[in-house]
């Protein structure tokens, strides 16, 4: 049986190499095999330290239900959530941000304008607060599809180095926020096992100074 | 919407089956022997309550309430919390009765829910109040009474939140003398979002040291109960009154609790700030076992019963049975009652039948069963710790 004490959820894909980097300069002895590995569950034999590797968008589910004690998840996955966790450090890494885009001098006929976006409820919230009535169109991936092929008018997600966009032959109208990922805790982990937990977060603190310096 | 299935509930509510009901009638009867050794009556209110006072006094969502007509065309919602009835009652039909008023209650809340399955609209929760008594020393009564009534349920490691609404209230006002920005401070603190805390101090635009109090005051949840007394008093220095007697009143909270040998398992977190916004002073919240969620929550609420017409200070919790169930590590187990079965025919009926009436008077639970009346002896045998046959045939019977 496993004797971890801590299970920690990290994010593949996009943040999971950054997120390792941060973890090993925190000083956390991990496998050199960690980033290329197929298994979703690590033990560390240093630390009683687990590790489930999950899709990006569950790791709130993971952390609010208590099945990790600790979790890595972006601000746009939490923001989107809106899960029940305690957000107590900005890592300060893979950092990007959310804008609204679409093709240049595109006029819409629609008589409200279509928004595709994989982060319907973070869009929806930006433009009610703006009073603007759109239609929100949820997609799962690719939306820089929606515009090229009329499908939207505009999207909603998150940019990075803008790459993609512009291979797409769109730009950016408006900025919604700006986006890094986050350390995030369970509520009731936190009280059951107060000590592990703030020692992890005076580490991972300690660590992101490093990377946050200059960045401001 | 499509056409239900024939099987199918409301949405968010769920049946109890028998295994699940034994377990929820054994906390039941463990919570109401106790909460009356304490010396706290039983009452009860109706499901329904109009939206105009208790739906508003209630501090629930408006979009998590069940809410309709009554016959009458009056808007109606199904009860979100027991406090808000219970603060009706003090203030009317209890209004004659000397304080403070010591009330208990066991009861199905209903708050609808929009996440995914998991989370009930539905709920049986176990609470007290307190009413009339503005010291700490009620305080410190009903949290030792939710701490007693958690270990007495059988959950394990037991541990309790304890902030201050209060205190966070005055203590910012003190800082930033804008109530919206208090307003927001204390939303980031119930949103849990400390980067986003830090973020919004730093727009402020206050002197460093001040912006450093408020950045050390949301960090303090990761000090120890002594660290935190000791940077609550060099903020309380130079504070006004109500931020002082707030913090007197932590202290001594804190110093009871050590006499009632609790101090061990409490976390005093300033931080902490609950949903309800009713609360006016101490608010806890309960933890334990394996669950995710607290199952116990709890606080002051002195301003609540002046919306009935009566001020008066009180206090009191709710222990949520749902979660506490799924907190608790029970086996199962399946003859839970320890049944026994009684198989008769129609010559030894009178005999079956004096048979479980003495088994019956002796505490045992006896199910008594005409054999026709089974359809699969086997199967049905099996749910008995025993069975007792009264199946010979007479022989005047040839």
């Amino acid at each position: 049986m496993n004797k971890s004490v801590i299970t920690i959820a990290m994010p593949k894909g996009r943040i999971f190499g950054d997120a390792c980097r941060l973890l090993r300069n925190a000083g956390f002895q991990l496998p050199e095999t960690f980033e290329t590995t197929r298994k979703l569950i690590l033990d560390l034999d240093s630390e009683p330290f687990r590790f489930i590797l999950a899709k990006p968008v569950d790791v709130p589910t993971y952390v609010e239900y208590g099945a990790a004690d600790l979790g890595i998840a972006g601000k746009d996955v939490l923001l989107e959530s809106g899960r029940d966790v305690y957000e107590m450090v900005d890592l300060g890494i893979s950092k990007c941000h959310m804008a609204v885009a679409g093709l240049p001098q595109h006029q819409s006929r629609n008589p409200f304008l279509k928004i595709a976006t994989k982060y319907p409820n973070i869009a929806s919230d930006f433009y009610r607060r703006r009073g603007e009535q759109v239609d929100l169109i949820a997609l799962n991936g690719s939306i820089e599809l929606a515009p090229i092929v009329g499908l939207a008018d505009a999207i909603v997600d998150i940019v990075s180095t803008g790459q993609t966009l512009k291979e797409n032959g769109l730009v950016e109208f408006d900025r919604l926020l700006d986006i890094s990922s986050r350390l995030i805790v369970n509520p009731v982990s936190y009280r059951l096992k107060k000590t592990l937990i703030d020692q992890i977060v005076e580490k991972m603190i300690k660590a992101t100074e490093g990377t946050k310096v200059g960045m401001d | 919407m499509s056409q239900p299935y024939m099987f199918e509930k409301p949405l968010g509510l769920r049946d109890t089956l028998p295994q699940a009901q034994q377990e929820i009638s054994r906390l039941e009867m463990i919570f109401q022997r106790e909460l009356q050794r304490w010396g706290y009556d039983f009452i009860k209110t109706p499901a329904l309550e109009y939206a105009e006072t208790i739906g508003r006094a209630s501090a629930i969502a408006d979009h998590r309430l069940f809410k309709f007509l009554d016959a009458e065309g009056h808007p109606v919602v199904l009860r979100p919390d027991m406090t808000t009835p219970i603060a009706r009652i003090a203030a009317s039909s209890l209004r004659q009765a000397p304080l403070p008023l010591r009330l208990a209650y066991t009861a199905d809340l209903y708050r609808s829910q929009r996440k995914e399955g998991g989370h009930p609209s539905e709920f049986e929760q176990t609470g007290a109040e307190l009413i009339g008594d503005a010291t700490p020393y009620a305080d410190v009564e009903v949290i030792s009474l939710m701490m007693s009534l958690l270990e007495k349920s059988g959950l394990e490691s037991v541990r309790l939140a304890v902030g201050h609404v209060g205190f966070v209230n005055a203590f910012f006002y003190d800082i930033v003398k804008d109530k919206n920005v208090v307003e927001r401070l204390r939303n980031l603190l119930y949103n849990k979002n400390d980067v986003g805390f830090h973020e919004y101090v730093a727009t402020l635009g206050l002197p460093s040291d001040v912006a450093r109090q408020l950045n050390t005051f949301v960090d303090s949840r990761r000090m120890n109960n002594d660290e935190t007394l000791e940077f609550l008093k060099t903020v309380v220095s130079g504070s006004a009154t109500p931020v002082h007697s707030y913090y007197r009143n932590i202290i001594e909270l804190v110093h009871l609790l050590k006499m009632d040998h609790l101090e061990g398992q409490i976390d005093l977190d300033i931080t902490l700030v609950p949903h309800l916004s009713y609360y006016t002073g101490f608010v806890f919240q309960g933890f334990g076992g394996n669950l995710g969620f607290p199952v116990a929550s709890g606080g002051r609420y002195d301003d609540l019963l002046a919306k009935f017409n009566r001020p008066c200070p009180a206090t009191g919790f709710g222990i949520r049975l749902d979660r506490l169930m799924s907190a608790i590590k029970t086996p199962i187990d399946r003859n839970a009652q320890h049944k026994r079965a009684v198989i008769y025919n129609r010559e030894n009926a009178g005999k079956a039948m004096r048979f479980a009436a003495s088994e019956r008077e002796k505490g045992h639970a006896v199910v008594l069963q005409h054999a026709d009346g089974i359809d699969n002896p086997e199967t049905f045998e099996q749910q008995f710790e025993a069975v007792n046959y009264f199946l010979e045939r007479t022989e005047t019977s040839e």
